[in-house]
């Protein structure tokens, strides 16, 4: 099986640890995955903002970078709900449907490819909020939405309850959006940040040490809310904790 | 036994009203004479408010030709935290009880699908079932007339009231009557229009557009309509209660709708089948409109039509849970002709719908029904309020209807959302709002209507990302990571990430391809 490991543009600037850990977390799986070094990234920023145009090149870089693998993982749902989903801009080739269809998440790659089924290396002594990345929750369906009524799920928990000492606390609002929403956050800033204060609020007040995720770009975004207000939980990325990385 | 237990029993022995201003001991005036609780205001009520009234926030500024500034609204929404609480927590508890409502029906899921593939069909063949309506309404005695836009449609209802010699009209609440500038018309050609609908009529005093299309005046608290009622009604602006309002309110109303000469109403339905349509209210108020004055106009938009009135339930079961989470409105009036000595009209509106129904990305929205519940779960409509929008159409639903009516001005709103798609999967009709959104983007990208600075932003990033050694040169430094991320679609003077209530990323030293050409991905020594 050969698999790429796609580090997103966010993680590989301000969180390098969460794609050590990523590929720490593979191998203990006995996948070595391959790191395409020409990566930049998924085109997101621009598809986001409606330019397409603008993201061709970005997207054929990627789809240049990728093919061939057996599988792309990604430390990010909202980065592989944009591959998956919205890389439209360029041409639809054999090539680039497969690449498309190829990309997991890295939770979705545990749970449904590897179906993991224990992290005996794991131990996370904390209360943890998890907080669904939108792009992950009802884009590539991580998970059930507290709107629709269908049998109750969650992936990532799924994972989380298999790590030695993590208790889930519950927020009031399990599945609101945190208010980064990409190029929302720089554009729309007077809700952006008003929607991740009531956020990280409600992670404090389920008793949250630490709140976990399968993306960094909305935790970059409540940290930077959190740490206006002076709330002292702390943020870790999924691939961290299942990875069994000290507190 | 403490303060708080001691009050949970009222001096009669009875369990004590729930909210705490109406468990103070002054009752806020709402007894009587004799001890004994008024069932309304009845005059006598006092204020309950304790502390000094916080300024309503206005809605969005327009200017001639240039797009909507959301963000700037909303930031004034935003610092009135009285008003912003209570919006997000009222709209929230809305979209709570449509949980409910939810959770209680089996076929939930279902249904939606039900009532999508209705609306599709229907829409699907439009102009057989609009022929079908107009052909059985007539035979039911209505009158029915076309108009192509806003315009035809007022001139229509002008002519039709000059026919009658009418001065003035009551009417329900409409939001294809906002759409199209009802009230301005009328009151250019001089005809007084009162509006029936308790929120409605709020906003129509206060001279302010309806924020929200169920519960128009959900932005506003009850000091904020004290205000305007004692501005325009003579109330005593000191009293806030809300029972004494409502109570004025219907006093200096009622006489106007019982002189009235016309009542108009919308239609949430039109049923081909039977020539008929249904009005939903809470308040009875379209069946006033309707059937007080000899003369009801109703306006109803083009996609409005169900089949048949067999079909109607589906939407009836939806229309309410979704909107209130109420089971049912409290009024479902059924419309099917003349009543002996009055007469009926129906105007049928285009007003861009047929445009938009050629749309293959966009037609979807004309499934809508009007529920609102795509507002009450959108997390930028909750904190933002209706009138940050500056638009008819507010919320998820506004986003992608404005843009259809003046593509510059609303050009703007397909960006204040963050495509979380919450919106989506509460739609009763499934209408993929958030993919909508997205489209409109594009739409509005490809047709360079997003601002110069912001396209050009994009083309730059999208140089920089498509580019491994540029993009690298501008990640490896702290400062150049920051300039591009998270940044990196501004390089914008405010530098809006901190510019209010964020701290900015640290950046580490090294990038994680850094690392890994370091250490050979980790196989070599870390040291």
């Amino acid at each position: 099986m050969r698999v790429a490991l796609f580090v997103p543009c966010y993680v590989d600037a301000f969180e390098p640890e969460v794609g050590i850990a990523t590929l720490n977390l593979l191998r203990r799986f006995g996948i070595d995955p391959e790191y395409p070094f020409d990566q930049t990234c998924c085109g997101q920023p621009m598809v986001n903002s409606g330019c397409h145009v603008e993201a061709r090149a970005t997207e054929e870089l990627f789809v240049r970078n990728f093919a061939g693998f057996d599988h792309i993982v990604v430390p990010s749902g909202s980065c592989a709900h944009q591959v998956r989903c919205h890389m439209t801009a360029i041409e639809q080739t054999d090539e680039v449907r497969q690449v498309r269809e190829r990309t997991y998440e890295l939770v979705e790659f545990l749970h449904d490819v590897l179906k993991v089924d224990a992290f005996p290396w794991a131990e996370f002594p904390h209360k943890v909020s998890y907080h669904n990345n939108c792009n992950a929750l009802r884009g590539i369906f991580h998970g059930s939405m507290s709107e629709r009524r269908e049998e109750s799920y969650s992936k990532p928990l799924d994972l989380l309850r298999m790590v030695k000492g993590l208790e889930l606390v519950e927020k009031a609002r399990p599945d609101e959006c945190c208010g980064f929403g990409g190029t929302f956050s720089v554009f729309e800033p007077a809700v952006s940040v008003k929607m991740g204060q009531d956020k990280v609020r409600d992670h404090a007040q389920a008793g949250a040490d630490y709140v976990v995720s399968a993306d960094s770009s909305c935790m970059l975004h409540q940290k930077g809310c959190a740490g206006k207000l002076g709330l002292p939980m702390k943020f870790r990325h999924i691939a961290k904790v299942l990875n069994g990385d000290a507190a | 036994m403490s303060g708080a237990d001691e009050q949970r029993t009222a001096p009669d022995g009875l369990p004590a009203l729930l909210h705490e201003e109406l468990r103070a001991a002054d009752d806020g005036g709402a007894r009587g004479a004799d001890g004994e609780r008024l069932s309304h205001g009845e005059g006598t009520s006092r204020p309950l408010r304790s502390l000094p009234p916080e300024p309503q926030p206005r809605g969005a500024k327009l200017y001639h030709r240039r797009p909507v500034d959301h963000n700037e609204a909303a930031q004034r929404f935003i610092d009135a935290p009285r008003h912003a609480q209570m919006h997000d927590e009222r709209l929230w508890d809305l979209r709570q009880k449509r949980d409910r409502q939810m959770h209680g029906i089996a076929e939930w899921e279902e249904l939606r699908e039900l009532a999508s593939s209705i609306k599709q069909h229907t829409l699907a063949n439009l102009g057989d079932y609009l022929e079908q309506f107009e052909t059985q309404a007539k035979a039911n005695g209505i009158h029915v007339h076309w108009a192509r836009d806003g315009a035809e449609h007022n001139r229509i209802v002008h002519s039709i009231l000059a026919d009658h010699g009418a001065k003035s009209l009551i009417k329900s609440k409409s939001m294809l009557t906002e759409e199209v500038g009802f009230r301005d018309y009328m009151a250019g050609v001089g005809i007084e229009v009162v509006e029936t609908d308790l929120g409605e009529r709020i906003q129509q005093l206060d001279d302010e557009a309806p924020s929200h299309i169920v519960v128009p005046a959900v932005h506003k608290l009850r000091t904020d309509v004290a205000q305007v009622f004692a501005d325009t009604l003579g109330t005593d602006p000191a009293n806030d209660d809300v029972h004494y309002l409502a109570e004025q309110q219907r006093e200096k109303t009622r006489p106007l709708i019982l002189d009235a000469d016309a009542g108009m109403t919308g239609a949430n339905f039109a049923v081909a089948e039977t020539g008929t349509f249904v009005v939903c209210t809470n308040e009875g108020n379209a069946d006033l409109s309707a059937n007080v004055p000899p003369l009801h106009i109703a306006s109803i938009g083009i996609e409005k039509l169900i089949p048949r009135i067999a079909d109607l339930g589906v939407f009836i079961r939806l229309l309410s849970r979704s909107a209130l989470g109420s089971p049912i409105t409290q009024y479902t009036s059924h419309f099917r002709g003349p009543r002996v000595g009055g007469e009926m009209h129906v105007v049928l509106v285009d007003n861009g719908r047929s445009a938009r129904l050629g749309e293959p990305d966009f037609w979807q929205s004309l499934k809508c029904i009007r529920c609102g519940a795509c507002m009450n779960t959108c997390p930028v409509y909750r904190r933002s309020g209706g009138l940050s929008y500056g638009a008819t159409y507010s919320g998820p639903i506004g986003l992608i209807l404005d843009p259809t009516f003046n593509r510059k001005r609303y050009s703007s709103l397909p960006f204040a959302s963050t495509l979380n798609g919450s919106c989506t999967n509460v739609c009763p009709v499934k209408i993929n709002i958030h993919e909508q959104i997205f489209a409109w983007r594009k739409a509005l990208a490809e047709s360079h209507d997003i601002g110069v600075g912001k396209q050009a932003l994009m083309k730059a990033a999208g140089t920089v990302l498509s580019h491994p050694r540029l993009y690298r040169a501008a990640i490896t430094t702290a400062e150049g990571a920051l300039k591009l991320l998270p940044d990196f679609m501004v390089t914008n003077p405010l530098n809006s990430w901190t510019a209010r209530g964020r701290d900015m990323p640290d950046a580490p030293r090294e990038t994680f391809h850094q690392w890994y050409e370091r250490t050979n991905g980790g196989r070599e020594d870390e040291a």
